[in-house]
Formats: C-alpha cells, structure tokens, sequence
C-alpha cells in the first residue's frame, strides 16, 4: 500500500501560542485515520495546516509523494485534498445541488462564453454536472433535497451536505473536522456507514476528527491524540484508546 | 438547470418585451406626451447600471459606489469618438463602434479598479470605489481635448495651454464637456441593450462561473477549499459589472447633445441613486432591479404635475417597495400570490 499523506514535523504559532508543535502523521492508501484530544488542542489547526489555510513555521507536507507544502488553499485542493468544516461553511444562499455542482468546479468545464451565450456545448457539460450532482446526492440519501436553499436544511443534512460537496471536488484525502457534531445518536449511526461507504465505494482516504469516542472506536483503524498542540500518542485505535497517559489527558475528563 | 430557472429567466425578457411594445404603440398612436417619449431611454440606462450593480452588489457579495463612475467612462469614451467621426463615419457604424469602444474602456477601468479595490473588504471596498468614481468624474471636468492638422491636443489646465491651432476641432471642453454629440440612441436600441445585458447576467448566473462567483459571495473560506480561484472570479464579476454600466453609459452620452460630466449624473449621489434601485429591487434579484429602476426613475418625473405631494408620494413608494421585497411576511405573502414574480430563490 502507498502512503497517501507524509505530513512531517509541523509546527505553527499564533503570537506566543505554539497550537500545533511538531507534528508528524502517515496515512497509507484507503487508511481511515482518527484525530481526537481535548478542546483545543489543536487538531482544527492540523486540518487548517493541511489544507493551506496556515503555512506552517516549520515542516514537510507531502501528499501522494509530491511536497505541497507551501501551496495555497486552492491548489491544495487541485492536488488532491478535500474537507469539512468544524462550524459549517455551506454557501447558504445556493440551493442544495448547487452546493455540490461548485464542489465539482474543477471536473466540468466550458469556456466563459459558452456559459454566457448557453451554447450547446454549456448545455451538454451542464447536463453532465446536473447527473453527476444528483449522483453524489443520491450516495448521501439527500436527492430529494436537491432544489432546497443549503441554508433550510436541518443541521444533520448540512453536514452531509459538506461532505458531498468535498466529495465533489474528486479528493485523494478526505479531511472531516467533527462530522457527528450536533448530531443525535440516529444520525451519528446513519454517517458511520455512509463514511464507510464512501470509502469502500470511492476507496478514499480519510482523516477525521471526532469527539464522539462511539463514532471513532467504531470506525477508524489508527489513531493520533493531540494535547496542547503536541501528540501524545499515536497508533492502533485499542492500543491509543487503552493507553493511560489518553485516558487521562483526554478520556478521563470527557 | 431546472425548469424553474429556465422559465424564471423567459419572464424577465418577456416583461421587458411587453413593455417595449405597450410604449412603442402608445408613441405611434400618439397617446404618449412627448415628456413621457424622453423618459424612455433614460429608464432603460438606469435599469441597465441596475443590472450591472447587482451583479456586484447581489451576486458577487461586494458593495461599490462607484458606478456612476463606470458610466461616466462609458458616456464619454463612446460621446468622444461619436463627435469626432460624426462626419466621417454613417451613423449605423459609428454607433456599433461607440458602443464597442464605450464598453471597452469601462472594462478597462473596471479592471483596473479592480485590482487594488478587491482587496479590500465591505465598507472599505465600498468606500474606495466610491473615491474611484469621483476621481473620474472630476478628471472628465478637467480635461480639455482637441484635435488640428498637428494631431491630438490635450491638456488638463485650460483651452489655451493645449496650444492648438484655431483651425482645430475642440472634443473635450473641460468642465463644459462635449457639446453637439450626435444623439444615435433610441428607445429601440435602449431596449435591445437592456434585453442584452439581462441575457449576460442572468445566463452567467446560471453557468459554472455565476455559481463559482455566488459560492464566493456566500462563504468565501469554503470556495477556496473548492479549488476556486477566488482573485479570477471576483476580477471577473466587478469587471463585468463595470462593462454593463458603460453600456448604460453609452446610450446616456448618445441620447443628449452636451455631454458634460456633473455630479447629478456621474457623481457618487448617482451611484447611490443606482444602488437605492438594486436594494429596493432585490439584492441578487435582477428582474427586481429592472422594476425598481423603471418605478423609481418614472415615478418622480410623472408627479411633476403635483409638485408639492411629489416627494412625499416618492417616499411613500420607496417604503412599501422596501417592505414588498424585504419583510418576512411580505415575502410569504408574494411568494405565495406573486409566484411570477419571485426572484430565483437561489440568487437571494
Ligand atoms: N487564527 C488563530 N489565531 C490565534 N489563535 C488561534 C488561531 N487558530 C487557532 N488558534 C488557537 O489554537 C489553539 C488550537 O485551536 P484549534 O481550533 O486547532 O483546536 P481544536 O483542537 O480544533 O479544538 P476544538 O475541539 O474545540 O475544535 C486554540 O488555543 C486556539 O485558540
Ligand atoms: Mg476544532
């Protein structure tokens, strides 16, 4: 199995905040990779680090054997990384399918002019996007939702939403900050498997945060924990969750 | 694309078409005054920098008052070669050629205000174009141009440091413009250029880059992590924009016979005139923005009669328009009696 993310040494400050200190994470192919730790730990800032949000002081991102580490948020996600967001982020004011139709900007393309005079060639290309929108949407059960404004949708769904979306964009790896957040324990079940799915289904690479220890314990074959920016441990799910020193920085006060 | 959207765009041609005809067979038959005939063009321009501006204002997310600005470009790029050429040229030609020239040089301006501009954020973006907009009202005020056998004079000062030849033809007559502009426009090609830029704006709302530029609009954090190109598009939408209202610009120069860049027209209270249509409209709403402009620039002009109710019927307007479009029972209310004339709920 190749190694899909070779994330080395990171580290950034805010001001005289070390948020993520040294940090290091090697995910093979197809792995589902767990990162959990207390409020503020910093695992949002390993996500933001990843994608391109924040360039980091210090280390090597190298994703599917090419370094992409100082390229910005956009050409992060051409490379191959896609995500979600901890506090959503759906473009509120587009309807649910077009949510995913600009996740799926850089699949399709027509020339600007084409677009403007709705030439053939726009109709022909739009008709692909409009099947491959609804395609996405009928893996996450959300179809029948397609024509309703993004910012309508109930909590569970925008969060299902994001992940079609991040779909969209046709990722290597897939980054997932807190995807049950806000979730009842109905649809936290319902989003394990279609995470499970997508990953069987699209044999994707997946990095996920999560505080719900039922959801990670289920799910993920490795894990990192993170504490003040550092790790504290860092391998099989069993033995990170047995391990005292997580239990007691993380589990114990949970 | 659903057939809603389909339809939605069909009504908006259609509404304009109808109107077009209903004013036409009022002005052969005779019915209209001829105070009514010189309103027409002047409604189409407002709706068309309507348009323009709610492409930047409601669809790429971004505040300018600066389009009187962009107008004003427009009118006097288009006026100066109009009167240059206004014996060389056959009518017919030289209008197509004013236009394509108006319309360039306010994309060109568009685009270059739009580099240092959208940098910036919100009010200062706003307060920034607005700056730009004056800038270049105040430069067309100040320019004196002409031409002799030497070739091009221009100077900035007065007529007689361009130390032209008496000979020569003056253009430009710094803050008394250009005066006996051909007046090409009519309400017919006004009507054809409004119909013309709902078709851009309206067919790029629906196309890949209106919804890369409304997804920007909406979360911009999140467009980035899409893989778009956030500079691109809004250079594109603002540079747009601005060309829309050239084209307004356009057909103001080649409606009068003085052209003169005064703030009534291309000052900043004209940006705000055009941006009091596009909120009153429907921020996002295009169609709304064409009815906004044509109610709200007819409205005044027809109570001249009453002079003394006229402001207080104009206000009066302004707030049932205001809660028409932007109370939550209003808009039920329309959504459900008015469905002709929802706006995409999309765009909103
Ligand atoms: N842009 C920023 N500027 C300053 N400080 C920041 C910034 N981003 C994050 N931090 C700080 O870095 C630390 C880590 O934050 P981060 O959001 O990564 O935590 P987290 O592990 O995702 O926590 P949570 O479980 O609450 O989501 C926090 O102390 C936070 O305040
Ligand atoms: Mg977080």
């Amino acid at each position: 199995m190749a190694t899909m993310l070779d994330a080395k040494n990171l580290s950034i400050s805010f001001g005289g905040l070390r948020a993520v200190d040294d940090f290091t994470i090697k995910i093979e192919e197809g792995e589902l990779y767990g990162l959990i730790g207390p409020n503020g730990a910093g695992k949002t800032t390993v996500f933001n680090l990843l994608t391109g949000v924040y360039k980091p002081d210090e280390g090597r991102i190298i994703l599917g054997g090419k370094d992409i580490t100082r390229l910005d948020p956009v050409h992060k996600n051409k490379s191959g990384i896609a995500r979600t967001f901890q506090n959503i982020r759906l473009y509120s004011k587009l309807s649910v399918i077009d949510n995913v139709k600009v996740g799926l900007h850089n699949q399709f393309h027509y020339s600007t002019l084409a677009g403007i005079l709705h030439t053939p060639s726009y109709r022909k290309v739009e008709k692909e996007i409009d099947e491959r929108a609804r395609d996405l949407l009928s893996v996450f059960k959300m179809e029948q939702h397609a024509d309703v404004l993004a910012s309508n949708l109930p909590y569970g769904e925008q969060r299902k939403l994001e992940i079609a979306r991040a779909m969209a964009t046709e990722p290597k790896l897939l980054l997932l900050d807190e995807p049950a957040a806000g979730m009842n324990p109905n649809e936290t079940k319902e989003l394990m498997e279609t995470i499970s799915f997508i990953r069987e289904k699209f044999g994707m690479t997946i990095l996920l945060i999560e505080h719900d220890m039922k959801l990670v314990s289920g799910i993920c074959e490795k894990l990192t924990v993170l504490n003040f920016g550092r790790m504290l441990a860092e391998g099989g799910t069993k033995e990170v969750l047995g391990n005292p020193e997580v239990i007691k920085a993380y589990l114990g006060d949970d | 694309m659903t057939m809603k959207k389909i339809q939605d765009k069909y009504i908006t041609y259609g509404m304009v078409v109808i109107a077009y005809v209903l004013c036409e067979i009022l002005m052969r038959t005779g019915i209209m005054s001829s105070h009514i005939k010189g309103l027409l063009v002047p409604m189409c321009y407002y709706a068309i920098v309507a348009v323009g501006l709610n492409l930047c204002v409601g669809i790429l997310g971004e505040l300018s008052l600066g389009h009187a600005g962009f107008m004003c470009v427009g009118a006097y790029t288009s006026a100066l070669f109009s009167f240059a050429m206004e014996d060389v040229i056959p009518t017919v030609p030289r209008f197509i050629m004013a236009l394509i020239i108006g319309v360039a040089f306010s994309t060109l301006f568009g685009f270059l205000i739009g580099i240092p501009v959208l940098r910036l954020k919100g009010d200062y973006l706003a307060i920034v174009t607005l700056a730009f907009g004056e800038i270049i009202k105040n430069i067309f005020n100040a320019v004196y141009l002409g031409i002799d056998d030497a070739g091009l004079h221009i100077s900035l000062k007065d007529m007689s440091s361009m130390g032209m030849d008496p000979s020569g033809k003056i253009l430009i007559n710094g803050a008394q413009g250009i005066t006996g502009t051909p007046s090409d426009a009519n309400f017919t090609i006004a009507a054809f250029l409004l119909l013309a830029s709902l078709f851009v704006v309206q067919n790029l709302i629906n196309s890949r880059d209106g919804r890369a530029i409304m997804a920007i609009r909406d979360n911009r954090i999140a467009a980035e992590s899409n893989g778009i190109n956030i500079t691109k598009y809004k250079m594109f939408a603002f540079t747009i924009s601005a060309a829309i209202a050239g084209t307004a610009g356009v057909l103001f120069s080649h409606n009068i016979s003085t052209l003169t860049a005064t703030s009534q027209y291309f000052g900043y209270n004209a940006s705000i005139l055009i941006l009091v249509y596009v909120v009153l409209g429907g921020i996002g709403n295009i169609r709304g923005s064409v009815i906004a402009a044509v109610i709200l620039y007819l409205l005044p002009e027809l109570l001249r009669g009453l002079s003394d109710y006229r402001m207080l019927i104009y206000s009066i307007v302004l707030i049932v328009m205001m809660l028409f479009n932007w109370a939550p029972k209003a808009r039920e209310f329309r959504e459900k009696h008015f469905a002709f004339l929802n706006k995409r709920k999309e765009a909103r």
